[in-house]
C-alpha cells in the first residue's frame, strides 16, 4: 500500500513537472458546419505558427487544444468552460464569431486567464466590458466599415443602402459605416443569421431605393451566396457594391472555379493583405501557400498572429507563467513580429493599426487574390474606447 | 406603395414558394402515403445540390448536369428506402425520427468528407446568369424565372401524375387507406420505393436549382426541412394540392415580411428598433401562421379525404 502511494505521489509530481514545462493554449474556432470554412483556414494558420516556432515558446513546449464552437454561442461557451476548468489552459484564444465570443468571455475573464480574440470584435469588449486580461489580435467590428465610410466619402458616394446579418458583428459593422459615411443611408436590412442565404427580397429593396452604393457584410459561405445573387440581379453598374469581410481568400478560388469574373476589381477594407511587405508576413504567406496551394485568409493571418503574440508574452517573462503582470505588459507593448507589421495597442487593448483599401486582382500566375491599392488611414479609432475603464 | 417593388417581391416570393413546393411535395408524398417521417429529406436536397454542382463543374454544363443528377438522387432515394426506411415502416414515428435523424448525421458527414466544408459555387451558362426585363422598370434575374417555370411545370406534372395516371390512383389510394391497397393485390413495396425515389428526385432537383443562388453547402438541408414541414402541416399531410398552396403562401409571407415589415414597424417604433425587430418577427411569421391554422383546422387546409 505504502509503495503504491509512493508511486502515485511520484506520478503526481512528474505530471506536475510536465505541466510546468509547457504552455497550454485553448483555441476556440468553428470546425463543423458551414462556418468550418473559416475555422479550417484558421487552424491552418495556427498549425503553421506552431511549426514556425518548432513547437516551443522559449523553453516551454506548446500544448495547444482546439475547441469547436459549432457556430453556436452556447456550444462555444461549453467548450470554453471545458478549456478553462478541465484543461486549465493558460491562454484562451480564437473566436471567429462575435456572438460566440460574447457568450464565452465571462468564463475566461472570471477565471483570471488571458483571453485573445483572433477575429471577433464586438463593441463591448473594447468598451464597457474591456478587461486587463483581454486582448484583440484583430480589430473592432466597427473599424473596417469606418474605414470604408471614409472611402465612400472620397469616392463621392452620396447615398447608401446597407444589408447585413442580424447579430452582434452585423450590427457593429452597420454602426461603423454609418459613423463615418457622410451621405444619406436610404435603408438598412438586417437578415436572419446564419440561416438566411437568399437575399432576393433585400436586393430588390436596395435596387428600388435608388442608392448610389450598396454596403454589405456577409462572412463565410453567406458571402459567396450574396455575391452570386448580386451578380444575377445585374446590379453591378447601377448599384456598386462595397463590402466588409465578404470576399476573401476562401471564396476567391471558388469564384474563380465558377468563372465569376464580376468579382475582379471589387474593393474592401482590411488591416492585412498577403502582399504586405514585412519579413514575418512574407514567410507566413510563402509557407502557407507552399503547404496548402492557396492564399491565406485574413482569419488565418490573425490566428497566426495571436499565437506569436502569446509567444512574445511567454518569452518576455522567461517562461514564468505565474508572472501575469509581465506577460500583460509584453502583450500591451505589441512587441512581437506581426504579419501586419508594427502596431500598438490603445488603452482598451484594441490594436491601433493602418487600414488599407484592398482590391481583387489576378496574381502573376493567374490566381485570384487581393492587393493593397491605398492606405486609407494610419489608424481608425476604437469608437468604444471612451467606455473602457480599466 | 411602390408597385414595381411589390411586383418584384411577389415574384421573389413565388420563386421561394415553388422551391419549397419541390421539397415539400416529396415530403408530403412520403409522409402521407408511407406514413413515414423522413427528417433526412433535407439531406437528400443537400446531396442533390452537391451532385449537381460537381457534375456542373465536371461537364461544364448546368442543364446537362441537372438531367444526370436528378436520376442519381432518385437512385439515392431508392437505396435509402431499401436499406433504411423499409426497416422502419412498422415501427413507431419516434423510431422514424431517430432513424432519419441518424441518417442526417451520416449524410451531412459524408458530404463533409467528400466535398469538404467549403461548399461549391455553381457556374451558370451566360444566358441564365443575366436578367430579363419583364416590362418597363421590372427587371428580374433569369435564373429565378427559370426556377418559377420549373416549379410550375413540376407542379403541373405532379397534378397530372396524381390525378390522371394509374400510379397516381395508387398513390391517392395509398394515402387514404394503405391496408386496403395492399389487400387488393397491389405490390405495396414497389409502390413505396417508387414514391420514395420520386420524393428524393424532387428534393434533389430543388437542391440543384438553389445551388447556383446560395451555393451548395453542408447544413443547407437542415434549414429547408423545417420550413417544408411547416408547409405540409399547413397544407394537410399527404395532400399535393395542400403542399402547393401551402408552399406558395409560405414563400409569399416570408418574402413580403422581409420586404415590408420594417416599414410597417417604423410607423410605431424607432427606425433602429424596427430594423432589428423586423427580421426577427418576419422569421417567426410562418410559425405564427402554422399555429393559427393548426388551431382552426388541425388537419391542415386540404387534408386528404378519408383518413
Amino acid at each position: 500500500m505504502r509503495k503504491l502511494l509512493g508511486t502515485a505521489l511520484a506520478a503526481t509530481m512528474l505530471t506536475g513537472l510536465a505541466q510546468a514545462a509547457e504552455v497550454k493554449i485553448g483555441f476556440v474556432t468553428t470546425l463543423t458546419t458551414g462556418g468550418a470554412v473559416i475555422g479550417n483556414d484558421i487552424k491552418k494558420g495556427v498549425d503553421l505558427a506552431l511549426e514556425h516556432m518548432g513547437g516551443k515558446m522559449g523553453d516551454l513546449d506548446i500544448n495547444l487544444i482546439f475547441g469547436d464552437d459549432g457556430f453556436k454561442p452556447e456550444t462555444g461557451k461549453q467548450v470554453t468552460d471545458k478549456l478553462v476548468k478541465q484543461d486549465n489552459v493558460d491562454f484562451v484564444a480564437g473566436y471567429i464569431w462575435s456572438h460566440v465570443l460574447m457568450a464565452s468571455r465571462k468564463t475566461v475573464i472570471d477565471s483570471g486567464k488571458f483571453m485573445i480574440t483572433a477575429n471577433a470584435g464586438p463593441g463591448p469588449v473594447g468598451g464597457k466590458l474591456c478587461h486587463k486580461n483581454f486582448f484583440s489580435a484583430s480589430w473592432m467590428n466597427d473599424q473596417g466599415p469606418m474605414a470604408m465610410g471614409e472611402v465612400l466619402n472620397q469616392k463621392g458616394v452620396k447615398s447608401l443602402y446597407i444589408i447585413a446579418p442580424n447579430y452582434a458583428a452585423g450590427k457593429g459593422m452597420v454602426a461603423g459605416v454609418k459613423r463615418t459615411f457622410k451621405g444619406e443611408v436610404l435603408g438598412t436590412d438586417m437578415t436572419t443569421w446564419p440561416t438566411q442565404l437568399d437575399f432576393s427580397a433585400e436586393l430588390a429593396k436596395a435596387k428600388a431605393s435608388g442608392a448610389d452604393g450598396l454596403f454589405v457584410f456577409y462572412p463565410g459561405k453567406a458571402g459567396g451566396a450574396f455575391m452570386k445573387q448580386y451578380q444575377q440581379a445585374g446590379l453591378k453598374s447601377s448599384l456598386p457594391l462595397y463590402t466588409a469581410f465578404t470576399i476573401d481568400a476562401l471564396s476567391l478560388p471558388k469564384f474563380q472555379a465558377a468563372g465569376f469574373t464580376d468579382v475582379l476589381g471589387s474593393q474592401f477594407t482590411g488591416h492585412w493583405d498577403p502582399n504586405l511587405d514585412n519579413a514575418q508576413n512574407k514567410r507566413f504567406v510563402a509557407d502557407f501557400r507552399a503547404q496548402h496551394g492557396a492564399y491565406p485568409s485574413p482569419y488565418a493571418a490573425q490566428a497566426y498572429d495571436s499565437i506569436f503574440m502569446i509567444k512574445g508574452a511567454v518569452e518576455a517573462v522567461g517562461g514564468d507563467l505565474t508572472n501575469q503582470d509581465g506577460m500583460r505588459a509584453a502583450m500591451e507593448s505589441a512587441n512581437y513580429d506581426s504579419v501586419r507589421g508594427a502596431f500598438s495597442y490603445d488603452s482598451s487593448h484594441i490594436p491601433v493599426q493602418p487600414w488599407y483599401l484592398r482590391e481583387v486582382v489576378k496574381d502573376s500566375d493567374g490566381n485570384w487574390t487581393t492587393k493593397i491599392v491605398q492606405t486609407i488611414a494610419q489608424s481608425v479609432e476604437n469608437p468604444y474606447a471612451a467606455d473602457c475603464k480599466m | 406603395m411602390d408597385y414595381t417593388l411589390l411586383f418584384v417581391q411577389v415574384l421573389n416570393g413565388l420563386q421561394l414558394g415553388l422551391l419549397l413546393f419541390l421539397v415539400a411535395s416529396g415530403l408530403t408524398l412520403v409522409f402521407g402515403i408511407l406514413d413515414f417521417v423522413n427528417l433526412a429529406h433535407g439531406s437528400i436536397y443537400m446531396i442533390g445540390a452537391f451532385i449537381g454542382a460537381s457534375l456542373t463543374l465536371l461537364l461544364g454544363n448546368f442543364l446537362l448536369a441537372v438531367l444526370i443528377a436528378v436520376p442519381l438522387t432518385g437512385v439515392l432515394g431508392y437505396l435509402i428506402e431499401r436499406f433504411v426506411a423499409r426497416q422502419l415502416y412498422d415501427k413507431d414515428h419516434l423510431d422514424h425520427v431517430l432513424g432519419t435523424f441518424g441518417l442526417i448525421l451520416v449524410l451531412d458527414t459524408s458530404a463533409h468528407i467528400i466535398w469538404g466544408p467549403a461548399g461549391i459555387t455553381v457556374p451558370l451558362p451566360a444566358w441564365l446568369d443575366g436578367q430579363v426585363a419583364l416590362f418597363t422598370g421590372v427587371v428580374f434575374p433569369t435564373f429565378r424565372l427559370l426556377i418559377i417555370s420549373v416549379g410550375l411545370a413540376v407542379a403541373a406534372g405532379l397534378f397530372w401524375l396524381v390525378n390522371y395516371t394509374k400510379l397516381g390512383m395508387l398513390i391517392r389510394a395509398g394515402a387514404s387507406n394503405r391496408t386496403m391497397v395492399s389487400a387488393l393485390g397491389i405490390d405495396i413495396q414497389t409502390l413505396f420505393a417508387l414514391v420514395f425515389a420520386l420524393g428524393a428526385m424532387l428534393a434533389g432537383l430543388a437542391g440543384m436549382l438553389i445551388a447556383p443562388i446560395t451555393t451548395a453547402s453542408i447544413g443547407m438541408g437542415g434549414q429547408i426541412i423545417i420550413t417544408a414541414f411547416v408547409v405540409i402541416i399547413i397544407g394537410g399531410i399527404g395532400s399535393m394540392k395542400g403542399a402547393f398552396i401551402g408552399a406558395i403562401i409560405i414563400g409569399l409571407i416570408d418574402t413580403l415580411g422581409r420586404s415590408f415589415l420594417d416599414q410597417l414597424f417604423e410607423l410605431f417604433m424607432s427606425e433602429s428598433a424596427a430594423e432589428t425587430a423586423a427580421p426577427a418577427v418576419s422569421a417567426m411569421m410562418i410559425y405564427i401562421l402554422m399555429a393559427i391554422i393548426l388551431a382552426v383546422k388541425p388537419q391542415g387546409l386540404f387534408p386528404p379525404k378519408v383518413r
